[in-house]
């Protein structure tokens, strides 16, 4: 059941190895994320999953450059775009990478534009920075742009302000702005959570249609497993800091390996007729990230944790070749091995 | 028949509420709806944002007026417009969850006030009683007795909406609307939010109005659903049969729109994304209100509203000229 870590540096086009961030507050060192890898191809999407406080947005952010430091600080690690270090220092080659080569969308539309600015400007901002537009030309590029992302008479809306546009729409000329670059990356942060359903899957197709018309990679952050069934190739999931599963999006579902995993699919309501009104919750809260237990962050929630988990650290346990779980029940001691457990009958009876 | 029509614990009959917003603008909010609660019934309101539902919840309590129509508890018609005294009065029978439990708590008040502030209005002036309630009461919630002297921001979401439910439940009402309760929280702590109201509901014979957007859980949670549209009622039916079963195109976009957590199910799953966006509900134009959208449109659906009727052989209510 032990495998061995594959080495595969230098194939991905973003890699990004042993990162922890920490954050100076009054109380105290918060460790927001301690220790995560993981890797991007072009033209596949990665989902981070997580709750919140667990650390996928300072994942991201980090990378982009968006953590103030202070009090943030980025103590270990390296992400390696296309085999160049991104962390820390965001210029490559004279071009900033930000905005440039990896694109951003955030969770709330509203607040994530300039409400002093037409939304034609703000997307033809990032094309005078970083390729060098004259206005005039990059104001048409943001008109292709809109057009590209299907909202309605671009020409009309590209002059108009951000209060005049939904939210569906506002999150439609993010993804416009966030592309206007030609990025190999899109890192959509939480997209469509501020959305409703009807709207979150005509965001989603687009997002589907854009990264079959450039062959970008996606990061897609959220909380919600639907939209990640619905968009992931790949699936890491992460709980105090850590990721504590990664596969591809089959193994994750269908041969879930941490409790945790197995526990958040629990708590959704499925699609059964016959299943109502019971859901199987995980009881209690996510560790206190100032003083991080030293075993698994998950253990005092875990039904199934032993007295080493609560020691020490599991190690990545491979399950096959991209996908592991960090969880000591896969260890050759364990008693129970994770592929026994089961909500409906063993633990919540 | 099925019992809750013959005797609802809340009924509203062409429940209207029109915002005024000037130059001869009215929002129409919430417009014309019927609806029956029965006793101790979940009954679940989807839609999506601004079709209305917090509007309808906030209405039949009587925290909006009604522009018309009417609202009755056990038969006896509410107030139109509510007077504190009005108030004072159907508080203790109705009461409201809210969505968002960061603001819906007065940050200056301990949690022991905040729970043990509905006690002392209405019918406890005896400090020590009202505190061992509270006690009772955070207890009954999930939260330690000696939380009461601490403030909303040393406790979670999770927690704050647990603090939200104790407030709301203190007076032991008979009818609670939740608006959106657990949209704020996070996938684990929803279900244990669920689950305790659901225990709540069992021990207190509470009868809940359910508003939420999320449709898998809305079915999980309640015993009838109805489906809302820029202010009017689309679908009414038991919810696992209007989950699984839709008859108006409405629901079956909303329903087509929400995506499983199974990855074989989505990869298959043709794109149903619908186009366009709810309309503005500012002076609504005749006709059926989702005929902008609809797929099925058809040359009455323009002209004629199509009314909220009874299906011939199911128990499901639907407004849809398909049907007529």
């Amino acid at each position: 059941m032990r495998g061995q870590k594959k080495s595969r540096i230098g194939s991905k086009l973003l890699e990004v190895r042993n990162l922890e961030v920490e954050f100076d507050t009054y109380g105290g060192i918060v460790k927001a994320v301690r220790g995560v890898d993981f890797s991007v191809d072009s033209g596949k999407t990665l989902a981070i999953v997580g709750e919140s406080g667990c650390g996928k947005s300072v994942t991201v952010q980090s990378m982009m450059g968006l953590i103030p430091m202070p009090p943030g600080r980025i103590t270990s690690g390296s992400a390696l775009l296309r085999g160049q270090e991104v962390l820390g220092d965001t210029i490559i080659e004279g071009k900033e990478i930000r905005g440039a080569e990896i694109g951003m969308i955030f969770q709330d539309p509203m607040t994530s534009l300039n409400p002093t600015m037409t939304i034609g400007n703000q997307i033809a901002e990032p094309l005078q920075i970083h390729r060098g537009y004259s206005y005039r030309q990059a104001f048409n590029e943001a008109i292709n742009l809109l057009d590209m992302s299907k909202i309605p008479e671009a020409a009309k809306r590209a002059k108009q302000y951000p209060f005049e546009f939904s939210g569906g729409m506002l999150q439609r000329a993010m993804i416009a702005m966030a592309i206007s670059c030609k990025p190999s990356i899109l890192v959509a942060d939480e997209p469509t959570t501020a959305l409703d359903v009807t709207i979150q899957a005509q965001i989603l197709d687009l997002m589907r249609d854009l990264q079959s018309q450039t062959g970008m990679a996606i990061i897609l952050i959220t909380h919600d497993l639907g939209v990640v069934a619905r968009m992931a190739d790949e699936v890491a999931v992460m709980y105090a800091g850590k990721i504590i599963e990664h596969g591809t999006v089959e193994d994750v579902f269908y041969r879930s390996a941490h409790p945790y995993t197995l526990g958040l699919r629990a708590a959704m309501p499925t699609n059964d007729p016959a299943n109502q009104h019971q859901l199987n919750p995980i009881e209690g809260s996510p560790p206190d990230l100032f003083s991080p237990p030293p075993g698994c962050g998950y253990c005092a929630r875990c039904p199934w944790a032993m007295s080493i988990c609560h020691k020490s650290h599991p190690e990545d346990y491979y399950l096959n070749s991209g996908h592991y779980s960090r969880c000591w029940l896969h260890h050759n001691d364990s008693k129970i091995k994770p592929n026994q457990l089961s909500f409906s009958e063993e633990v919540r009876g | 028949m099925v019992n809750h029509l013959e005797v609802p614990i809340l009924e509203t009959q062409n429940l209207t509420r029109y915002f005024d917003i000037g130059k001869k603008q009215v929002v129409h909010a919430v417009d014309g709806v019927s609806i029956s609660v029965g006793e101790k019934e979940i009954m679940g309101l989807v839609g999506e944002s601004g079709s209305g539902k917090s509007t309808l919840g906030k209405t039949i309590l009587g925290l909006h007026n009604k522009t018309s129509g009417s609202v009755s508890f056990r038969g006896q018609a509410l107030p139109q417009k509510y007077q504190s005294k009005d108030f004072q009065k159907w508080s203790k029978k109705m009461q409201m969850i809210f969505q968002d439990p960061y603001s819906s708590l007065n940050p200056r008040m301990t949690v022991g006030e905040i729970v043990g502030e509905g006690l002392r209005l209405h019918s406890e002036s005896d400090a020590v009683k009202v505190k061992e309630r509270v006690a009772d009461w955070l207890s009954k919630v999930g939260l330690q007795a000696d939380h009461m002297s601490r403030y909303p921001h040393e406790f979670s979401g999770g927690q704050r909406q647990r603090i939200g439910i104790a407030r709301a439940l203190i007076l032991e009402p008979e009818f609670i609307v939740c608006d959106e309760p657990i949209s704020a929280l996070d996938v684990s702590v929803q279900a244990q939010v669920i689950n305790l109201l659901g225990e709540l509901k069992e021990t207190m014979g509470l009868t809940m109005l359910f508003i939420a957007h999320d449709l898998s859980m809305v079915r999980y949670v309640s015993d009838r659903m109805a489906v809302m549209y820029l202010g009017s009622l689309m679908e009414v039916g038991k919810a696992n049969e209007v989950y699984f079963d839709p008859k108006h195109p409405y629901t079956e976009v909303l329903i087509g729109s929400n995506p499983e957590p199974d990855p074989k199910v989505e990869r298959n799953r043709p794109s149903t994304a619908i186009q366009g966006e709810i309309p503005s509900p500012v002076n609504v134009a005749p006709g059926c209100r989702f005929a902008s959208r609809c797929p099925k449109v058809m040359e009455v659906c323009l002209q004629t509203t199509p009314e909220l009727l009874p299906l011939k052989d199911i128990d499901r209510s639907v407004a849809c000229h398909l049907y007529l």
